[in-house]
């Protein structure tokens, strides 16, 4: 994960992925392949696929945004004591209805 | 951050006197030396309007001050040389900078007694928080100019805070304001597992480091 993220950064400036290159990360935090899944913007109220969320590989950690309102809706840093999810910008996330 | 971008040729001599040694003196723990200056962000880049911006001091103040751009630009400037170091591990030397002082900036306000905090608050909701006593004497400014040019949106533009003895995303980009706090509040890197105070010299990486 770090090579490729600092390979992406060397070649970016303004670095802005899909949700799908979160995935590896995401799976890691939801023990389960979640670019499938939906969830509720609690920004704007926009229902989203995870894989099209705007992910920014921002530094210490990766920000997961609202494609519409591009407000933070999930937040992961990894730390040597594992990984830290922060989900309280998508809600009822869960497989595709 | 690729490889090319850093001079192991410094770093890597442990015995040869000089500036080799200067160098490694001056590389905190676990970092490595670039020229480059990597961009980092935790969401789009803001695109504010100059007529729009202003640079607020609101909380535990007597009263709260607030400079529109070109009275902000107008305040006593100076330039800095200091050396940066990202907690994603690259230490750049002798970064030129220029902007005003947190102690300029505070002359303008009264303190409240019970003032203990600086939150600083971006464009992009971005926040970090600093001790008050991490701030003063020289120890911060909020920069406008990198290496004798307006600072780039992407580094920061218009303006951003530099707390050289800290990690750098406590260094926050976009900046508008301080609020001044008695009690702590965690930002956004904080608040997710990343150390408190984040002294690069004690590898104050992670929360519990
Ligand atoms: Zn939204």
């Amino acid at each position: 994960m770090t090579g490729d993220r600092e390979k992406r950064m060397a070649m970016d400036e303004q670095l802005v992925l899909d949700g799908n290159a979160a995935g590896g990360l995401l799976a890691a935090a939801y023990g389960a392949d979640v670019t499938s899944w939906r969830g509720r913007c609690v920004h704007c109220g926009t229902i989203s696929v995870v894989a099209t969320l705007r992910v920014y590989v921002g530094g210490p950690g990766t920000v997961l945004r609202c494609p519409v309102c591009a407000g933070v809706v999930i937040r992961i840093a990894e730390t040597p004591t594992g990984l830290r999810l922060d989900e309280r910008g998508m809600a009822e996330l869960g497989p595709g209805r | 951050m690729g490889e090319r971008f850093v001079t192991r040729g410094f770093v890597g001599r442990r015995d040869a006197p000089g500036a080799g040694g200067d160098l490694r003196a001056r590389t905190p723990p676990g970092q490595y030396l670039t020229s480059d200056f990597p961009v980092l962000s935790a969401g789009p880049t803001p695109r504010t309007d100059l007529d729009r911006w202003s640079f607020r001091i609101e909380g535990l103040v007597d009263r709260p001050i607030e400079w529109t751009w070109d009275e902000f630009l107008a305040l006593p400037a100076r330039d800095w040389v200091v050396d940066i170091s990202c907690v994603t591990k690259w230490t750049h030397l002798d970064m030129r900078w220029r902007g005003v002082s947190v102690d300029t900036l505070l002359e303008g306000v009264e303190l409240d007694p019970a003032a203990a905090f600086v939150i600083a608050w971006c464009d992009g909701d971005y926040t970090t928080n600093l001790p008050l006593a991490d701030v003063l004497n020289g120890q911060a400014f909020v920069a406008y100019e990198y290496d004798g040019a307006p600072l780039r949106p992407e580094h920061g533009g218009p303006a951003r805070l530099v707390v050289p003895a800290r990690y750098f995303w406590k260094s926050a980009k976009w900046i508008r304001g301080f609020r001044i706090q008695a009690a702590d509040e965690p930002g956004f890197w904080e608040s997710l597992g990343y150390h408190n105070r984040g002294d690069q010299w004690l590898e104050e990486r992670y929360s519990g480091d």
